[in-house]
């Protein structure tokens, strides 16, 4: 039961998709070429987010820490 | 002699109108779809341009080539692109008088809505929520129609002549005498079209040298006809009585463009009813300004004739005004009394000057009598002059339906346009692509609405029309509303956030502050 209307609710929301983007009033091969070019950016988007993100985000905690770090340095060695 | 001036002195009505702003969520998501569709479009006309899709649309000859283009192409993109993809849901032809129901000849498409062609089948018993029969009297019932049969077998139905020639019948006599009496000015006439009355009327009324005034979004009809009359025309906001006074100070200021003379005349163009939106013109104000500034007034009271007041007699009666407050009362017959044509009523001296000056009378075939007669049996039912009180049932009927079709819709969370009293109620769709979702399933669901787009309203805000109309049943009403309902559900289109009604604080309401 649950799984229906979740695929209820999943084909409303392309119904959506369909509507706000003017999809529905597209031919089929214009309906392909919109799906093939949205499908592409995503895939390269999420690729793109896997590769980098992590590193972004080891380098950005990094420097955060070194900052951190250094203070506490600075600080242990004016109070000496 | 009047009794129930529904918004006059003792018991004023607010002035409740209602133009809600959608979520930005909904503009920024509107245009996104007018961007793919246009970027489809430029795809579309780039492999037409090339050869590699077949063109559908009107192209020169070969020869023709080298010549000055005939027909503009780009120009035309919108049309080509976006209005073809939904095209089936405009001129639906129909097959029976257009009445609270009615019967659509089932039409398919082979190739995208270019041609379209009949399967002989007819769609029977479609709700009719489009067609202006306010009052309904678009009927075929026999009872009523005896007198219309009868004047039929007398005179036949050409006219073969214009007003001023040989063609003014002793019913266009009758019909005008009726009108005036109907409207309690001194004298009216009747002309054939309703648009052809405005057009052709106005360029007689001024000329060069005068200013026009006139609403933002007034009918094409008086657009036509005030720029045929080459006088100034200068617009003011949608309903907006300091932009309009602001205007009428600064052309009795300023004068004239170069020369700074006086205006030889100022009027001031505003309708009834307005069609799109749904809103009624705050004429009490805009009385008191014409008053103060010696200019005249010109209302068109298209759809307001019959379907508002207390007894029908238009927006003069809703706001309790006397009608000599008005120099040019305009409206047409189509609507409210299931006939054609339109009429000018106000003072003899501008009646009799129109008879002469204006191109309708002297051009124009008149009226057909068959027609005439539809309007002198609607009007003595709504004057009661035929003996029963069906014409102030009808009026009733009206504002029954009005008022509660529009707390419906409000309450279930739809954005609607305009007066809580105007039988036209627009309803919100915003994005183009639900145009045509909307049409289709309220056909499917057997419903005939009318969804309007882009060049008649302002990109963003397109809608579908709803004419509610006395020979509507609860019934009829009830299943219309149990259909928005779950189209609403479905296509995503309660964007309002002052569902559930019941919260008059949160609409803006406007006390009318007359002295009397």
């Amino acid at each position: 039961m649950d799984i229906k209307s979740m695929k209820n609710y999943l084909y409303w929301l392309y119904c959506q998709f369909e509507l706000i983007t003017c999809s529905y009033l597209m031919e089929p091969w214009e309906k392909l070429l919109f799906y093939t070019f949205n499908i592409t950016m995503l895939v390269m988007l999420l690729y793109a987010a896997y590769i980098f993100v992590p590193v972004h985000i080891s380098t950005a905690f990094q420097f955060f820490l070194h900052l951190v770090g250094n203070q506490h340095e600075n600080a242990v060695s004016v109070m000496k | 002699q009047k009794n129930g001036i529904s918004n006059g002195t003792l018991n004023k009505k607010t002035f409740i109108e209602h133009f809600e702003q959608a979520p930005m969520y909904v503009a920024v998501l509107t245009f996104l779809g007018f961007g793919v569709g246009t970027i489809f479009g430029y795809l579309r006309d780039f492999m037409r341009a090339w050869g590699l899709e077949k063109r559908n649309i009107a192209t020169e000859r070969e020869q023709q080539k080298d010549f000055v283009p005939l027909y503009q192409d780009f120009e035309n993109f919108y049309t080509r692109n976006l209005y073809m993809r939904i095209r089936d849901n405009w001129n639906r032809p129909i097959c029976s008088v257009p009445g609270p129901q009615f019967d659509l000849m089932e039409r398919v498409t082979d190739d995208y809505n270019w041609t379209f062609r009949f399967t002989g089948r007819t769609i029977k018993n479609v709700i009719n929520m489009g067609s202006y029969n306010y009052l309904g009297f678009a009927e075929t019932d026999v009872n009523a129609l005896k007198t219309v049969t009868i004047e039929l077998q007398k005179y036949g139905t050409g006219i073969c002549s214009t007003r001023q020639e040989m063609g003014t019948l002793d019913k266009h006599v009758e019909l005008e005498k009726l009108v005036a009496n109907f409207l309690g000015v001194e004298d009216a006439m009747v002309f054939g079209m309703g648009f052809a009355t405005n057009s052709m009327n106005i360029p007689a009324l001024v000329g060069k040298g005068c200013l026009i005034l006139s609403d933002e979004l007034n009918h094409t009809s008086l657009i036509l006809g005030a720029r045929l009359s080459r006088a100034t025309i200068r617009i003011f906001k949608h309903n907006n009585i300091q932009s309009l006074e602001k205007l009428l100070r600064d052309a009795i200021i300023y004068g004239q463009p170069r020369t700074h003379r006086a205006w030889r005349k100022i009027i001031i163009l505003v309708e009834g009813i307005y069609s799109m939106e749904g809103s009624i013109v705050r004429l009490p104000e805009i009385v008191s300004l014409k008053k103060k500034y010696k200019a005249y007034l010109y209302l068109d009271e298209a759809h307001s004739i019959g379907a508002v007041g207390a007894t029908g007699r238009g927006v003069v009666e809703y706001f309790g005004m006397s009608p000599d407050d008005v120099d040019v009362l305009m409206g047409t017959f189509t609507k409210s009394f299931g006939a054609a044509g339109g009429y000018i009523a106000g003072k003899k001296d501008l009646v009799d000057f129109l008879r002469t000056h204006s191109h309708s009378a002297v051009y124009a075939t008149s009226m057909c009598p068959p027609v005439a007669e539809q309007i002198i049996r609607a009007m003595k039912c709504l004057m009661g002059l035929d003996g029963t009180t069906q014409g102030l049932q009808r009026v009733r009927q009206l504002g029954k339906n009005t008022r509660y079709f529009r707390r419906r819709l409000h309450e279930m969370g739809f954005i609607i346009y305009g007066n809580d009293d105007s039988p036209v109620v627009p309803l919100l769709l915003y994005m183009p692509g639900k145009i045509g979702a909307f049409a289709r399933r309220m056909l499917e669901k057997n419903i005939g609405v009318v969804v309007v787009g882009f060049p008649a309203t302002p990109i963003t805000e397109s809608r579908a029309r709803f004419c509610v109309s006395a020979a509507h049943t609860r019934e009829m009403l009830d299943t219309v509303l149990n259909a928005l309902d779950e189209l609403g559900d479905f296509l995503h289109l309660k964007y309002s956030r002052y569902s559930k009604s019941a919260h008059p604080e949160l609409y803006e309401e406007t006390r009318l502050e007359l002295e009397d």
